[in-house]
């Protein structure tokens, strides 16, 4: 007999109770009291029970660990699940974002094969700081704000794509962890920033199939890079943007890089890491500069997410036509509606940014693609 | 309808060696008579060290019988459009190769012909062409075909040579880049590209699925060589402005290039012509019924305007008075790009295949086709489940569709790649899902052609629905398809394979050899 996958669940039992009372968003205990003092019952453990429904054919095969209570050993109960307990949180009446820490953690401690989570981006931030990209995770979404891109669609569909990766194994991408300052949305201020990545499974069919076979999405990152790399003129400064797609320009120049940041090039060397704005103003004053950014975060946004060091006095001294957009055409298909979103926050410059645009998707590539205020 | 009663099917599975695994040392096939006296005193003394082989000739050494097994068997495992419904093959219009065109092109009038010999000594050949030519010329519209690429892909590579060969003939040297649709076939991006074009690519309307005209107009500018777009799409929907897309190309002094290769829908209804494209290519062995695929040999006929006339391959089939002739002497020509005539029988077979349905029966070829599709595209979506059609705005599918398993992916947990390993267990062909990258998920995209009756089209498409209940209510059967098929499932590929992982495939026995 094989051995049994081990899983780690992790389940905010308050995560989403600030979204029903319209309280846009569920971090810190001043809001879970206020949406409980409304009455809102927590929606997450629900969540996580319906995912869990799925897994129910293999329940042979696998063994769940968690937090006792809400947090994970209740809900797999109630689906018939036996867990293993690896403590509690520190209150059963109010469970923290610290009990998530721990919890993740105890699971990292315990080599669990799969990391599945019911929360939102408060809790995937959370659970991205302990674990990163060290295990596979599946998110539950169960959260108001739900920007990063570790979490599937809805909970069945989290739930299958963690049965299909424990019983046909499979492939594992990157996934964006973005999380928006709540403070800031409240008042009407969406400014969403990268946290980091996690690993999550990648589900794609492959087979073996001589029309099928393409290029691999490692290869199309390298394409592009190579693209951009072969463009770079002499003496001028290349500030390159934040994601896994530009990453790629830094590794093949052999350069460190900030995944999360902004970073300059020059001549092929590196002049400026995780740059801030008032660092990138004077960048832009001194030297020539060329921007190349990608989409960030799941609606496809170039500027506004996560790259708010690029500000509107930053990307208008760079100037429009010295801005390049990079993306594998798959991600440009996965776009809602296939168009790139801007949000700088000036909207006079957002205006200037619409339009249709050459999108560097491949060595001598381009594909168009709108952009949207 | 009738319920349709579903065929017990079994293939023979042999588990055959490849034929060099076969060889054993000595064995022979065929021996070889001893020289008679006679001749060889005839001959006198001969040096055969001259042309004597300096290294072995590595062939399977293989009694006969066993031989006659081997391909008997092979040919057992086989899935063709000869032995099963060629329907799920979209975009390869797998239609019915008439035999009489086989027979025809065996016989040693055509087969025994070498194409060195004087030309005076090939004018039926000849004829064939120079007729083949004129024909082409009236169902595209253009002034010129050239049948010397034996391929789609090389018929899309030759039409980029000559638009390159144009913008020099004008001395236009700020041409560098190309404008191709998504959902055009992908070599119209890659041929182009190979010759230093920068590729500008469309994505699809996420309604339409055609081209925006917005976006295509941003993409237009000063730079634009030409534009190569496939239409109807792989999508089945006809782009119902092209006419204005050749406009905007041409203002921009752009040449227009229009993949046919997969013609059916149109033949004897649209031209390329009458759009306004200058370039063009038809393959004959999709829509004029050459055999397509390994059982080839293909043509990728390129047709073009006038204007571009001088630039078609060399040589050309010409006719002065009574004789046809090959026009090697043509200055501008893009050059060489096979050897000799080309594959003439794939040229003869389309040529037997137009004469023997005129221009009547070609038009009822393209309007059974569409039928055809417009019935089964009906069928599969009433009767199917877990069938989902994207662009679904109201407009017809032509010749084909692109549909997705997506729903039946969501509720089952099987999708396209494993119906396509449960469908060759009920003797049909796999789907061919789409080009890359897909841009509906779990898609597959079935083509049934004019060769196909409504008993084929019933047939598949309860095929089809049986497959989806089995993916609901039996899906270990499905996972572990296929079980009555001579093949296998296809081993996973990781996505994260590099070209170094596929170095250690080898797809010829020499590259075995050497590999391993």
């Amino acid at each position: 007999m094989t051995e049994k996958k081990k899983i780690g669940l992790i389940v905010n039992p308050v995560a989403g109770v600030g979204g029903k009372a319209g309280l846009k968003g569920s971090d810190g205990e001043a809001v879970q009291k206020a949406a409980f003092e409304k009455g809102i019952k927590p929606e997450a453990p629900d969540k996580a029970i319906r995912a869990l429904n799925v897994l129910k054919d293999i329940s042979e095969e696998i063994v769940l660990y968690s937090y006792d209570g809400e947090m994970g050993c209740s809900e797999a109960a109630a689906v018939g699940f036996e867990v293993m307990k690896l403590g509690r949180p520190e209150s059963d009446a109010k469970t923290t974002s610290k009990d998530t820490e721990t919890l993740a953690k105890a699971l990292v401690n315990e080599k669990v094969d799969l990391i599945i989570f019911a929360g939102g981006d408060g809790t995937a931030r959370n659970v991205c700081g302990v674990v990163g990209d060290s295990i596979p995770v599946v998110g539950i979404p169960a959260g108001v704000k739900i920007h990063s891109g570790v979490y599937a669609v809805n909970p069945e569909s989290a739930g299958q794509a963690a049965k299909q990766f424990l019983t046909e194994g499979g492939n594992i991408k990157e996934a964006e962890v973005m999380d928006l300052d709540e403070d800031l949305y409240r008042k009407g201020v969406i400014s969403p920033r990268l946290y980091g990545y996690m690993s999550i499974p990648d589900n794609r069919k492959k087979m073996q199939h001589v029309k099928m076979r393409s290029v691999s999405q490692v290869a199309a990152l390298d394409y592009i890079a190579t693209d951009i790399i072969q463009s770079m003129e002499e003496d001028v400064v290349y500030i390159i943007g934040a994601g896994t797609t530009t990453r790629n320009i830094m590794i093949l120049l052999g350069l460190d890089y900030t995944l999360i940041g902004v970073d300059a090039v020059c001549n092929g060397m590196l002049v400026g890491r995780d740059l801030d704005e008032s660092q990138l103003w004077k960048l832009v004053n001194e030297k020539k500069c060329r921007l190349v950014i990608t989409a960030i975060g799941g609606q496809g946004h170039i500027f506004g997410r996560g790259n708010q060091q690029l500000s509107p006095r930053v990307i208008r001294k760079i100037g429009t036509d010295n801005i390049t957009v990079i993306a594998t055409k798959e991600k440009l298909l996965s776009l809602p509606d296939r168009c790139m979103l801007t949000d700088t926050g000036d909207s006079k410059l957002d205006k200037s940014l619409e339009g249709y645009i050459r999108v560097v998707t491949g060595l001598n590539e381009r594909t168009m693609c709108a952009v949207r205020v | 309808m009738k319920n349709v009663e579903i065929k017990e099917f079994h293939q023979a599975r042999w588990n055959e060696p490849i034929v060099m695994e076969l060889s054993v040392p000595g064995e022979r096939g065929v021996l070889l008579p001893t020289l008679e006296k006679e001749i060889e005193e005839e001959a006198g003394s001969v040096d055969f060290s001259a042309i004597a082989r300096k290294s072995p000739l590595n062939l399977p050494e293989i009694n006969q019988p066993r031989l006659v097994r081997h391909y008997s068997r092979v040919t057992q495992e086989m899935m063709g459009s000869d032995n099963t419904l060629g329907i799920s093959q979209g975009t390869c219009t797998l239609k019915y190769n008439p035999k009489v065109q086989e027979h025809m092109a065996l016989d040693k009038r055509i087969a025994d012909v070498h194409p060195l010999q004087g030309v005076s000594t090939m004018q039926g050949i000849l004829e064939i062409y120079y007729k083949t030519d004129r024909m082409m010329r009236e169902l595209a519209g253009m002034d010129k075909f050239s049948f010397l690429p034996t391929g789609g892909g090389q018929a899309i590579y030759v039409n980029a040579q000559i638009v390159k060969k144009y913008h020099e003939s004008v001395g236009n040297t700020h041409k560098t880049e190309i404008v191709t649709t998504l959902h055009s076939h992908p070599v119209d991006a890659s041929a182009s590209s190979t010759l230093g074009y920068k590729i500008i690519t469309l994505m699809p309307d996420p309604v339409t699925g055609l081209p925006n005209w917005d976006e295509y107009k941003a993409a237009l500018s000063d730079k634009t060589a030409a534009i190569f777009i496939t239409n109807p799409e792989d999508t089945g929907i006809f782009n119902d402005r092209i006419d204005e897309f050749v406009k905007a190309a041409h203002e921009v002094d752009a040449v227009c290039v229009y993949d046919q290769a997969n013609a059916n829908a149109l033949l004897g209804v649209a031209r390329a012509g009458e759009a306004g494209f200058d370039l063009m290519h038809f393959n004959l062995h999709k829509t004029f019924s050459a055999p397509h695929g390994s059982d080839g040999p293909g043509c990728g006929a390129i047709g073009c305007k006038e204007k571009f006339a001088a630039f078609v391959p060399k040589p050309t089939v010409e006719k002065d008075g009574d004789m046809y002739y090959l026009d090697y002497d043509r200055e501008d020509s893009v050059g060489y790009v096979k050897f000799y005539m080309g594959n003439a029988q794939a040229v003869l077979k389309a040529y037997m295949w137009c004469m023997s349905l005129g221009i009547d029966g070609l038009r009822q070829v393209a309007v059974t086709s569409v039928l055809n599709n417009q019935y089964m595209l009906k069928e599969i979506l009433e009767k199917v489940p877990g069938v989902k059609l994207y662009f679904d705005d109201g407009r017809r599918r032509m010749e084909q569709t692109r549909l997705s398993f997506e729903p039946l992916m969501e509720e089952t947990g099987c999708g396209a790649v494993d119906v396509n390993h449960r469908l060759i267990d009920y003797g049909i062909s796999e789907l061919w899902m789409s080009h890359h990258p897909f841009t509906v998920p779990e898609p597959f995209t079935p083509e049934p052609c004019e060769s196909y009756n409504k008993y084929d089209l019933d047939y598949y498409v309860e095929v089809l629905r049986r497959i989806a209940v089995e993916c609901k209510e039996d899906p270990e059967t499905v996972k572990t398809a296929p079980h009555k098929a001579a093949r296998h499932a296809p081993v996973a590929v990781p996505e994260t394979s590099s070209e170094e992982d596929f170095k250690k495939l080898a797809t010829t026995w020499r590259a075995y050899k050497k590999r391993f």
